[in-house]
């Protein structure tokens, strides 16, 4: 009888009963700890995280920062990197998605969400610890490379908190792009695949934008996209924060209210994004 | 009695393959029913219907008296799974990897670590407890995953082909495994495309084929359908085959079947081994020199083969997910002979 079989299972575990927010919590909890151990124990993926962007700050300031006038500004190794450094920012946020599509991918093709599928926990769990393991990850990643920053000549001019506040907003809009990172993760047929996925839009969505040379330098046709591109808005709002902004800010409505805009932007992705996640993993046909 | 796994008329489209044609089974409790078929068959999404993993088209099933499309919440708190992958995560340890899992199936932290410590020492894994899974054999990953889908003593367990690609002494190993939980009770489906781990195993069989179940019974039941018992024997002289035939027609159930070439003759008969005895003494008494003979039953083998056209190995791939490479395409023992 089925009464039997139930009096079974709960003879010696008591699975404790949880709902709504605690158990979501608790549970994102455990699958978010079993992803942090596993970064510490493939630093490899931190330490390439890394590399990329450490490379991009002396390969654009050094190579570059000499030819890139910003207006207002001579053109110099200097201004560049004051301009240069939100933007490498923004962009090592937004590549962590690359991390959350391929670990996602990965337990696809292993089985492991098929296990969590077929535990009694809360459905979100597996992508919200995923993500926010990666935004450990990019915390971390942020730090050093702001480290880095800071000896090549990057300065902030507006404050401590104001700083503080351009890092939330990075963070905001890492977590923000997990999300997407999640969706593809779990829509591709294998981590190869989720890994370049996850990686080959950003170029151009980090590309036309504010981040490396000024938009007004762009054609007119593509100015409009490149302001209301969220990125750009991240982009803006750090150099606000950071004092890096060198001359007037642009005349486009998203650059003259670029703090608003980039959460606005970061809140609708992740809502977005999200939910469409959580809803592909409850029906992963795996 | 209620069955522990009841499923009624399971249809599951995949795109233009049909992977579920309408699967009913039911399990009593505490019984173990063998599912089994060639890769695509409709073995593997059977399961995962039946662990909530995927939601049928149409049809109905109940694990543990429980709607597993109404509350599959509750049914996965009374269900372990493992699986055709050892799924593991290779960068946890062993014992983490139990806690985990006791965790989500939401025991407090004292009691998943109590637990996984059990689980390890019950499957010999306590000295690799600490090192990651990643430097873990096959088999003892294959151990591991069993292990996780035990951590909360379900009531009902299934897996999922959780012997393919392990060497013979880790899949004799596995099966004491098994039988040891049947013995405490655990109701079990399991599904595999081996006919000797369900002969062993499993208490009933479903043959299924192109998404239906196909066949159903013992493995002796099933065996019976296509035939009792034969006899087989070699003659040692060619001259000598018309004279063996002669001499076995009084015991012989039917015609009997002769290879002229290789000297062989096979007869249908019953009576068991004290036909045999009376055939050799026949025999002996005409002085007809034999090379070989022997009492031979139909096995599961012959079951699948007459049932679906084809071998175990033949058919690849029908609409679980295309996982073909994991699953080793194996050639059938025991080979059956013309006869």
């Amino acid at each position: 009888m089925a009464t039997t079989a139930t009096e079974h299972a709960i003879g010696r575990a008591v699975p404790r009963q949880r709902t709504g927010l605690a158990a979501m919590a608790h549970d994102s909890w455990v699958v978010a700890r079993r992803n942090l151990r596993r970064m510490l124990r493939i630093p490899e993926i931190v330490v390439f995280g890394l590399m990329q962007p450490v490379m991009f700050v002396l390969l654009f300031s050094y190579v570059m920062g000499g030819a890139i006038q910003i207006p207002g500004t001579q053109a110099s190794q200097d201004a560049y990197i004051q301009f240069l450094m939100a933007g490498i920012f923004a962009q090592t946020v937004t590549f962590a998605t690359a991390g959350a599509s391929a670990g996602i991918a990965e337990d696809m093709t292993k089985g492991l969400v098929d296990r969590f599928r077929s535990l009694p926990m809360t459905r979100s769990a597996v992508l919200v610890g995923r993500t926010l393991a990666d935004l450990v990850q990019t915390a971390f990643i942020l730090l050093v490379l702001a480290l880095v920053a800071l000896l090549v000549g990057w300065r902030i001019h507006e404050g401590i908190w104001k700083a503080f506040g351009a890092f939330g907003l990075l963070l905001l809009l890492g977590y923000a792009f997990s999300w997407i990172g999640a969706l593809i993760g779990l829509s591709v047929r294998s981590p190869e695949a989720a890994t370049s996925a996850g990686l080959i839009w950003l170029f151009p969505l980090t590309f036309v934008s504010n981040a490396f040379v000024p938009i007004s330098s762009m054609p007119g046709w593509l100015q409009p996209i490149a302001y209301w591109n969220p990125f750009s808005a991240t982009v803006q709002a750090c150099r606000d924060l950071f004092g890096n902004q060198v001359g007037p800010v642009d005349d486009a409505w998203p650059m003259q209210h670029a703090v608003p805009v980039s959460i606005g932007w970061s809140l609708v992705i992740t809502a977005v994004f999200s939910w469409l996640s959580v809803r592909k993993y409850r029906s992963a046909a795996g | 009695m209620a069955p522990a796994i009841q499923a009624e008329n399971l249809v599951k489209t995949f795109g233009d393959v049909r992977a579920l044609d309408g699967v009913s089974l039911d399990v009593p409790e505490g019984t173990v029913l063998g599912l089994l078929g060639p890769n695509g068959a409709g073995k593997t999404t059977t399961v995962r219907v039946l662990t909530t993993l995927l939601r049928p088209d149409s049809g109905r099933a109940t694990v543990a008296g429980l709607d597993v499309l109404q509350h599959p919440n509750k049914v996965r708190s009374l269900i372990g799974l493992s699986g055709q992958y050892a799924a593991v995560d290779e960068y946890l340890t062993g014992r983490e990897n139990l806690q985990m899992v006791g965790e989500l199936y939401q025991m407090s932290a004292r009691d998943a670590k109590a637990r996984a410590l059990e689980l390890l020492e019950w499957f010999n894994l306590a000295e690799a407890a600490d090192r990651t899974a990643k430097t873990y054999s096959g088999g003892m990953r294959r151990r591991l995953d069993l292990a996780a889908a035990l951590v909360v003593r379900p009531p009902v367990m299934f897996m999922d082909e959780p012997t393919t690609g392990l060497d013979p002494r880790n899949r004799l190993a596995l099966w004491e495994v098994i039988e040891n939980l049947v013995d405490q009770g655990t109701t079990l489906l399991l599904t595999t495309q081996y006919l000797e781990e369900a002969d062993r195993l499993a208490h009933d069989i479903a043959v299924v084929d192109h998404g239906r179940v196909i066949a159903r019974g013992t493995a002796d039941e099933l065996k019976a359908t296509i035939g009792g018992e034969r006899i087989e024997l070699v003659v040692h002289r060619p001259d000598e085959v018309a004279e063996a035939v002669s001499a076995l027609a009084p015991f012989a159930k039917g015609a009997p079947a002769v290879e002229r070439n290789t000297r062989r003759i096979t007869v249908p008969v019953s009576g068991g081994s004290k036909v045999l005895a009376d055939v050799i003494r026949e025999l002996d008494a005409r002085s007809i020199e034999i090379d070989d003979i022997g009492l031979r039953r139909p096995t599961l083998d012959d079951v699948f083969l007459s049932l679906t056209g084809h071998a175990t190995e033949a058919d690849e791939n029908g609409g679980n997910g295309g996982n073909g490479q994991q699953k080793q395409a194996r050639g059938r023992h025991g080979h059956g002979k013309e006869s």
